[in-house]
């Protein structure tokens, strides 16, 4: 295994480790995302179409990765870990890629969740539906986690990831909703194809920049 | 080692290190004083990498990775062990045979006992200690201590003098603190902030 592999390797592992002693990231965001989808079923008509129950999941979803995405620096922000990692000969895109691995790893979980949930309380998850959540995951935590660790540095850090994370995040979600209700999905699965690549890529190289002064 | 001329930070109307001149020689031992805010720790962070500097010139002839930096929070994660933690720096620093190397360090500043207990257990004494392992992990040429004796009992305070003046000589220490006279016998020069 190359040695940037097991960076991102052994930093993905800590996270994943650091959420199984403090438990304190994915209950949480399992908890909205079911709270959510209830009072969604509550608060629809009967006779509601498709398409809106579609739109309520992704509002669900994403204020989910919100959540996930607001926890992923706890540690590194409370302890001022951060400034161990980037002194360490690790590229500093490999701190990137391994916190984005590890807030996928939990949106998915919760997504496990959410999903057979939706399909219980609302309508069966298609294929194409699938396949949107899981592109514009991509795109969600790589252009999250990006954010996240941009808001570390700021005071009102609360605020200012979901002023920077909504607005750059709002293709993916637009993709997601299309890919989820159109009829031809294709088109919209491509687009959420290209911005995973585009904001990974941007996210990859920028990184070194937001966490070193 | 390290030249600073002129050597100023700002954050933002504040300005946090006013005109340091600054020679440090491979091996020497230059202790840092001044009182609190005069610039010491942002002088170490600068040198470290950690800030860019908002004028004057610095040249720190050494890669990241021949730097070990104790900083003031011991830079752990405190849901991980000592072994936990030591073994994700060991793999980033990618050292060799590091389970050797980070059972040596744990027995040498006393943690080899409490090796698989979360460090947020411990006092902050004992994540001093834990710090100093994490300082010295990768074996670094350069050493920027920013208060080092912190927390330290009497035991751990020792500990840490052995360990410096066995260093002594052959690695560069910049070195921040409160307390001059303790380091009085290794020092080689001193950089007075004010």
């Amino acid at each position: 295994m190359s040695g940037y592999a097991a960076d991102v390797l052994a930093l993905a592992r800590k996270d994943l480790l650091l959420e199984l002693r403090a438990r304190d990231t994915l209950p949480a965001m399992l908890l909205f995302v079911v709270t959510a989808l209830v009072v969604f079923h509550f608060a629809l008509p009967g006779d509601a179409s498709e398409t809106a129950a579609k739109g309520l999941l992704w509002v669900a979803i994403v204020f989910t990765a919100l959540l996930g995405l607001a926890r992923a620096f706890v540690a590194e922000r409370e302890q001022g870990l951060l400034d161990a990692l980037v002194l360490s000969p690790a590229d500093r895109s490999a701190i990137w890629l391994a916190k984005s691995l590890a807030v996928l790893a939990f949106l998915v979980a919760a997504e496990a969740v959410a999903l057979p949930a939706f399909s219980i309380f609302f309508s069966g998850v298609d294929g194409p539906t699938v396949a949107g959540v899981a592109l514009a995951d991509l795109g969600i935590c790589a252009i999250g986690t990006l954010v996240a660790a941009m808001s570390v540095a700021g005071r009102a850090r609360e605020l200012l990831l979901p002023l920077l994370f909504l607005p750059l995040a709002l293709p993916a979600i637009a993709g997601g909703v299309g890919a989820s209700v159109a009829a031809d999905p294709a088109r919209y699965l491509g687009f959420l194809a290209l911005y995973d690549a585009v904001f990974a890529l941007l996210a990859w190289a920028s990184f070194e920049y937001v966490v070193v002064e | 080692m390290i030249r600073a001329r002129s050597l100023e930070k700002r954050f933002g109307a504040k300005r946090a290190l006013r005109g340091v001149d600054l020679d440090v020689a491979g091996g020497d031992f230059v202790v840092v004083t001044g009182p609190n805010g005069s610039g010491k720790t942002t002088l170490l962070r600068l040198v470290a990498g950690l800030l860019a500097p908002t004028a004057g010139e610095l040249e720190v002839a050494t890669e990241r990775a021949g730097i070990g930096f104790l900083s003031h929070e011991p830079l752990v994660y405190r849901e991980l062990t000592p072994i936990e933690n030591l073994q994700l720096f060991a793999r980033l620093y990618r050292i060799p045979e590091r389970g050797e190397r980070i059972g040596m360090l744990l027995e040498r500043f006393g943690l080899w006992e409490v090796r698989h207990e979360r460090a947020g257990t411990f006092s902050r004494g004992m994540l001093q200690r834990l710090a100093l392992c994490r300082t010295l992990l990768h074996d670094p040429g350069l050493l920027l201590l920013d208060e080092p004796f912190n927390a330290l009992d009497a035991e751990g305070a020792g500990l840490l003098d052995r360990e410096l003046a066995e260093l002594r000589g052959e690695r560069t220490f910049l070195v921040a603190t409160h307390d001059p006279a303790r380091l009085a016998p290794l020092e080689s020069g001193r950089l007075a902030l004010a």
